[in-house]
């Protein structure tokens, strides 16, 4: 869409209509159906989000997607032909779940590939970087700047950046505008708010902030929004100078008060407020309206600009490498003394490695495995468990060895009691695994910036034939 | 007495970044939702107790009338994915809400 048809929409109170077909692009394949719908309804743009810190640190550590590329190819396929067939632009955001360059280039070569296999005649391919160098981060600290902690957390340390191996910033609307202005037809994006994909637009024509970054936070999870629950599935928002609406794509699905508060809520510590760069939304004056069957309509958000632009950081570093072994455990008496049994293991490892220099995790599942200690019912046990050992070290015959050492030696442990004697624990596998490297989430931070812009760097190709 | 399970439509928990799990209680109507809300079984003295948490674990608490929803939010002992930590999404640990007794007056 140009810059005078925006204008015009903005003008004509027509409204401006996104299609988002799914809420983490490339995570589960998005469904056909509803997207066709939602294609056939015309909407001024295709976006969505392709991104999220829910998979844990190791995506990010080891700059990998935790999608399949296969299905982030599907995904992408479908929204670059429905876009280009109604000559509207298509805007990605949080490329291939973490949002890193690498992640952002794969997208591009999706993009460049998929636009020769279909075809599609030359277009502007816009795109952005979100990745921030140690050394960045560094200066910033040594020229004064504090590096605040967010949920609690410590303002970083010189320590915590140096055990960082990969860190991105969270952009806001502002790259996204920019390449909309600088005539892009495709955007891929670095780690973005979510919500920034779908309010940038709209701003950008005028409507009022607070209605946009609404919009953006009611899209942002396509289906999420609507009932019945089904993931995966199509929906259009509409946001005007008075309302934002959205319509669920899907013929089983309606967005209804219900399902559109309730997913204000979604993933988020608090449903009033929506942070991101430049500011926040209070949604708590917020009134929901069932608009048609299939369509809710909501007024009211406001938006509270930020004294001091701070950029969010996300930071991953290396603990170690790591192997993963498993036991379970049927005898009664073995189960009541179970810690007994993993401090044996324990003090096998530390017999042959010391205290230091690696590190040994037990999840007992059937005790308080998914819990640990907020589990309530932790002190009666079920009739059988099974113990995940993970054992980390710097070098992968080391975790090799610890995690062996820690699973094998539950097998002989020195019980007072026992009748068994000939085997503690039960093996599926007399072996441990290799797992991914172990990483932990050292940043989750913020940093000032003069500029909006200052940390994302846009660029501008062609692609099509 | 009505236990939580048969009361609620929707019990759930989630990661609210990687710091924070998050747990929504939300209800078909409001005379369930005001039910529940006015028992106090879901207070955040309640939930500390019912966790074995400090008061201080818990960064939000929100009866949100617009969603019929109880939401709170606790800051997690370790980072989501540290080792140790066995639920990366955060998804599993509403399980002991679901058996809360629900006194009906």
């Amino acid at each position: 869409m140009s810059a005078t048809q925006t204008t015009e929409h903005c003008r004509s109170n027509r409204g401006l209509r996104i299609l988002c077909p799914n809420g983490h692009l490339g995570f589960a394949p998005t469904k056909l159906g509803s997207f066709e719908l939602g294609v056939a309804a015309e909407p001024d743009m295709i976006a969505c989000d392709s991104g999220s810190c829910d998979c844990g640190p190791v995506p990010l550590g080891s700059d990998n997607s935790v999608s399949p590329l296969a299905w982030q190819t599907h995904d992408i396929e479908a929204m670059l032909v429905g876009a280009r067939k109604l000559a509207v632009p298509m805007m990605i955001g949080s490329a291939g779940d973490t949002g890193t360059n690498s992640r952002v280039d794969r997208y591009i070569g999706i993009v460049r590939d998929l636009a020769k296999q279909h075809d599609i005649p030359r277009f502007k391919l816009g795109y952005f970087y979100s990745e921030l160098t140690r050394d960045t981060v560094r200066s910033r600290m040594a020229a004064g700047d504090t590096v605040r902690g967010l949920d609690g957390r410590a303002d970083l340390t010189a320590a915590e950046l140096d055990a960082t191996d990969r860190i991105v910033a969270v952009a806001g609307v502002h790259p996204y505008i920019k390449l909309l202005d600088m005539g892009a037809d495709v955007i891929i994006g670095g780690r973005s708010s979510d919500c920034a994909i779908f309010a940038a637009p709209a701003i950008r024509a005028g409507y009022p902030q607070a209605l946009a970054y609404f919009y953006g936070k009611v899209m942002e999870c396509a289906s999420f929004c609507a009932e019945p629950y089904g993931a995966k599935e199509s929906i259009i928002g509409e946001i005007t100078m008075e309302d934002v609406k959205v319509t669920a794509m899907l013929p089983e699905q309606r967005c209804t008060i219900a399902s559109v508060a309730g997913h204000s809520m979604y993933e988020r510590s608090n449903p009033y407020y929506e942070y991101f760069l430049g500011g926040h939304i209070d949604m708590s004056q917020c009134v929901y309206e069932q608009f048609d069957e299939r369509t809710t309509r909501v007024t009211g958000p406001r938006f509270i600009p930020a004294d001091e632009l701070r950029v969010k950081l996300e930071g991953a570093g290396k603990v170690g490498e790591r192997y993963v072994g498993m036991v379970g455990v049927r005898d009664p008496y073995t189960i009541s003394r179970i810690d007994d049994v993993i401090g044996w293991a324990k003090s096998q490892v530390r017999e042959r490695f010391g205290k230091n220099g690696y590190q040994l995790s037990y999840t007992v599942y059937g005790r308080d495995g998914i819990l640990g200690e907020l589990e309530p019912l932790r002190h009666q046990p079920a009739h059988e468990l099974c113990i995940v050992v993970q054992g980390v070290a710097p070098t992968k015959a080391i975790a090799e060895e610890v995690c062996m050492i820690g699973t094998r030696q539950m097998f002989y442990a020195r019980l007072p009691n026992v009748k068994g004697t000939a085997g503690g624990v039960a093996f599926m596998l007399d072996e441990v695994m290799p797992a991914s490297a172990a990483y932990r989430w050292t940043m989750n931070h913020t940093i000032r910036v003069a500029d909006p812009m200052e940390l994302f760097p846009v660029h501008m190709v062609e692609a099509g034939v | 007495m009505p236990l939580l399970a048969d009361i609620a439509k929707t019990i759930r928990s989630k990661n609210a970044g990687v710091d924070k799990i998050t747990f929504d209680i939300i209800f078909q109507d409001k005379a369930a939702y005001d039910l529940v809300r006015r028992s106090g079984v879901l207070s955040r003295a309640a939930i500390c107790k019912l966790y074995g948490i400090p008061d201080s674990r818990i960064s939000d608490h929100v009866e949100f009338d617009p969603g019929l929803a109880i939401k709170f939010t606790m800051y997690r002992k370790l980072p989501s994915g540290s080792l140790g930590d066995a639920d990366v999404f955060g998804s599993q640990q509403y399980g002991p809400l679901l058996g809360v007794e629900v006194p009906l007056d």
